[in-house]
């Protein structure tokens, strides 16, 4: 009842690490730190053997002292900012996605929106935030579309790009077998989108941060809000240099860490199948 | 035997049986949006149980006479008439039972999903649940050979073992009529001696009737019991040559004077087509 075995093919098991490729992801994550260390070490040597003023340029350990002295202010402040650049991700992330999977459904939908989509990207978020102040009442909501209207570009276009990559004879097998829109959507479309959805994602995950924060620079005072920017610019009123470098530390720091954990989710999600994630020697 | 007429309209006998035809393509015409004439007064009869190629040049239509056979696209003229009625379509299906199986050109898998992913995804299109699926697809990676794969994921697999996790899935709603698009072309000639072998040992067991869609002379005359060989520009048939040459077929068959004549039969009629 069979065919034959296919002993003219070959089976290439998924790679496990070899000590090469073990060495190297060691060296991933030791080199860049070793060569972090040695530019503070020189940072803190230059600022004291020259006698900065720390108002001028903190050394790095007076910035580490600063951070832990204000961690209370700070922390609050890394809290509203988070809040922001989280709630405009997931509204971005929604709205994206949901508008990429609008416009794949109707050529129509696309044409008639989707220049209002680029309208919002090419404008710079700057120049925009002080009406979007003025025009809403609440200073929290003025923030969030303002992360938004950044982050969430890159999302609609990315997984509109996908949606519409999807192979051509896969979807020739699904209307030979008589699939239903929702079903091509669902088992062919989506998945063929993940690994652009996940591109895009990837940047508007830095985006929001980036939105918030400049978001935060045009409240300015009149924002009453306590976000990092804010005490950025506080501290900048006050030539409070040190706490100044804490906060653009602490926004650094979040900004790769959300970085890191969508590259994390993009390994998780792509590593059995998406070319992206195979290595192959040559 | 009609197999020297060169009348590049004339309606094939449907093989060597009297049988009323399962299929019978009659006056196609299929012109694309973009003014290019695909196929031309297209009069074709696939029998029973046969296993038909079609042979031809690039250009000469004989994808898109698959396709329109597939219900992938109308023609724009004529029709195509089924024994029985038309194919089931997805939504008629029985439990998953279709008529009509593919096999494209590439293995054109998900990359996304395992082999048993793909094989079931037929039966999960007509709604059968993944517990009752076990089992058909279990018995069509069997026929292919590749039981122990179904969790493998295509980009662990070679082009050949693909190109077999293709066949299952054609094969998985067991289907009455089995359309292959060059299936093997991007093979090396090992594994499409053996694949060669391996389909032509199915089609014995099953009693399918196939239809074959290649441009290599010699694999089709290995493989079927009839050619038909096309021209290009417009697409129409330009002859049908019958290889009566009992299966089953090997080895032995392949180095024989009387495929040797067949092969040259064959290459003749398509450097006729090329030049028509």
């Amino acid at each position: 009842m069979t065919m034959s075995r296919p002993d003219d093919d070959e089976f290439i098991p998924l790679p496990g690490l070899t000590p090469a490729q073990k060495r190297e992801r060691i060296a991933r994550l030791v080199l860049p730190g070793l060569i972090l260390g040695f530019a503070v070490l020189a940072w803190e040597i230059g600022v004291t053997v020259n006698e900065v003023p720390h108002y001028i340029l903190p050394a790095p350990s007076l910035i580490a002292e600063t951070l832990i002295k204000d961690w209370g202010t700070l922390y609050g402040s890394l809290l509203v900012t988070l809040q922001i650049t989280f709630s405009a991700l997931i509204v971005a992330t929604l709205g994206g996605a949901g508008l990429a999977i609008l416009f794949t459904q109707s050529k129509w939908v696309e044409i008639s929106f989707f220049p209002f989509a680029v309208i919002l990207q090419v404008t710079p978020v700057i120049a925009i935030a002080p009406l979007i102040l003025i025009y809403v009442d609440t200073v929290q909501v003025a923030l969030l579309i303002c992360a938004w209207i950044v982050a969430f570009f890159p999302i609609l276009s990315n997984t509109t790009l996908g949606l519409n990559s999807a192979d051509h004879n896969l979807r020739n097998l699904f209307e030979l077998y008589g699939a239903t829109r929702w079903q091509t959507l669902l088992h062919l479309r989506l998945p063929a989108a993940m690994p652009y959805f996940l591109g895009g994602l990837k940047i508007a995950g830095g985006l929001s941060l980036i939105g918030a924060i400049v978001a935060e620079f045009a409240a300015g005072s009149a924002g009453s809000g306590s976000g990092l920017a804010y005490r950025i610019l506080e501290s900048g009123y006050r030539l409070n240099i040190p706490r100044m470098f804490a906060a653009l530390f602490m926004i650094s720091i979040t900004g790769i860490l959300i970085f890191m954990s969508f590259s994390l989710l993009n390994h998780v999600l792509l590593r059995r199948w998406h070319e992206s994630a195979i290595k192959r020697e040559n | 035997m009609s197999d020297t007429g060169l009348n590049p309209d004339m309606v094939s006998s449907g093989g060597a049986s009297a049988a009323p035809p399962l299929s019978r393509i009659q006056g196609v015409d299929k012109v694309f949006s973009n003014g290019t004439v695909a196929l031309k007064n297209l009069n074709l009869d696939i029998g029973r149980h046969e296993f038909l190629s079609l042979l031809g040049p690039s250009g000469c239509g004989k994808s898109t006479a698959l396709r329109l056979l597939a219900g992938l696209g109308e023609p724009s003229r004529g029709e195509i008439r089924w024994e029985g009625g038309a194919p089931a379509t997805g939504s008629a299906t029985d439990k998953g039972h279709r008529d009509i199986g593919f096999v494209f050109q590439e293995p054109t898998l998900m990359p996304w999903a395992t082999v048993f992913g793909n094989v079931y995804l037929p039966l999960k299109l007509s709604g059968v649940s993944k517990a009752e699926s076990v089992i058909p697809v279990g018995e069509a990676l069997e026929m292919v050979g590749l039981t122990g794969f179904e969790k493998a994921y295509p980009r662990e697999l070679s082009g050949g073992m693909k190109m077999r996790v293709s066949i299952a899935r054609a094969l998985v709603t067991r289907p009455k009529l089995l359309l292959m698009d060059e299936p093997f072309a991007a093979l090396d000639e090992i594994t499409r001696f053996k694949l060669n072998n391996d389909l032509l040992e199915l089609w014995r067991q099953q009693n399918w009737t196939v239809v074959f869609v290649t441009h290599s002379v010699f694999e089709s005359v290995y493989l079927s019991n009839r050619i038909v060989v096309m021209a290009a520009r417009p697409g129409r048939v330009y002859e049908e040559l019958e290889v009566d040459a009992p299966y089953p077929r090997g080895e032995d068959f392949r180095t024989s004077a009387d495929y040797a004549s067949h092969c040259r039969r064959a290459s003749d009629a398509l450097h006729g087509a090329i030049n028509a």
